[in-house]
């Protein structure tokens, strides 16, 4: 089955991922990802970290949103101006 | 890329969206209604996204089809997305086929989930998938970083 996938011309001129690629891929994901880099001794399983990234990623976008919630009802009553000379200078600080 | 610029970047276009977004006063001064602040919120969320996606642009191709998704949103623009639907389709069934050849690995399932999670990902072969991950995450985090820095300033004021 797959050597007949192989032989189709579009497959032809591609590189095979190959195994240490992959695992430095993975392995660069596990350390962004807060649970995985607690257990930094073991090598995780790359499924392991597969599934862990969606689930930080999931959990990330739900902060935005609560964040993007709680800022809807507190810009209401801000003045933009000094608000923005305000974060620039916390992030310049 | 520099996180320290891609920060400024970004916290320059979202501060000149929230203060766009804070322009639409309500026509009496009491206090905004709950439709109101849902508006609000579903401005900010896109104003948060699209900072992103043009602090990036087209470096990725998770930012490029998030700009994509957000220049296609509006009604009018039905074709374009039947049109991007059908191109999407080509390349990830190009894409499926490479990402077959790791079967044994094991997470073909989780790299699924993974590509309906990040923008643009269904196109992607597994070794893009990852890469963009790491890059999509990263970007995430600086969103969420700037977003909290806004609250507590917001908070103080």
């Amino acid at each position: 089955m797959s050597s007949s996938r192989r032989s189709r011309s579009r497959q032809s001129g591609v590189p095979r991922i190959t195994d240490d690629q992959l695992a430095h891929l993975v392995s660069k994901l596990q350390h962004l990802i807060p649970e995985l880099r607690r257990s930094r001794s073991d090598k995780v399983a790359a499924s392991k970290v597969l599934q862990e990234t969606c689930d930080y990623i999931r959990s990330l976008r739900r902060e935005v949103d609560d964040l993007s919630d709680r800022l809807s009802e507190l810009l209401a009553s801000t003045d933009m101006d000094s608000e923005q000379a305000a974060i620039m200078r916390s992030l310049l600080m | 890329m520099n996180p320290s610029s891609l920060k400024s970047r970004f916290t320059t276009r979202f501060l000149r969206a929230l203060t766009k977004i804070n322009a639409h006063k309500p026509i009496s001064s009491s206090s905004p209604g709950p439709g109101e602040i849902f508006q609000r919120y579903r401005r900010i969320k896109v104003a948060a996204d699209k900072s992103m996606a043009y602090s990036v642009r087209s470096r990725r191709t998770w930012s490029r089809a998030t700009l994509w998704r957000l220049r296609t949103r509006s009604p009018r623009s039905r074709l374009a997305t039947h049109a991007r639907r059908s191109w999407v389709k080509t390349r990830s069934t190009r894409a499926a086929s490479h990402g077959k050849e790791k079967k044994e690995d094991g997470g073909t399932v989780e790299a699924e989930e993974l590509r309906e999670l990040v923008p643009g990902g269904e196109a992607m072969d597994l070794c893009n998938l990852l890469d963009e991950t790491a890059h999509y995450i990263k970007c995430l985090t600086t969103q969420l970083d700037i977003l909290d820095r806004q609250e507590c300033t917001s908070r103080e004021l």
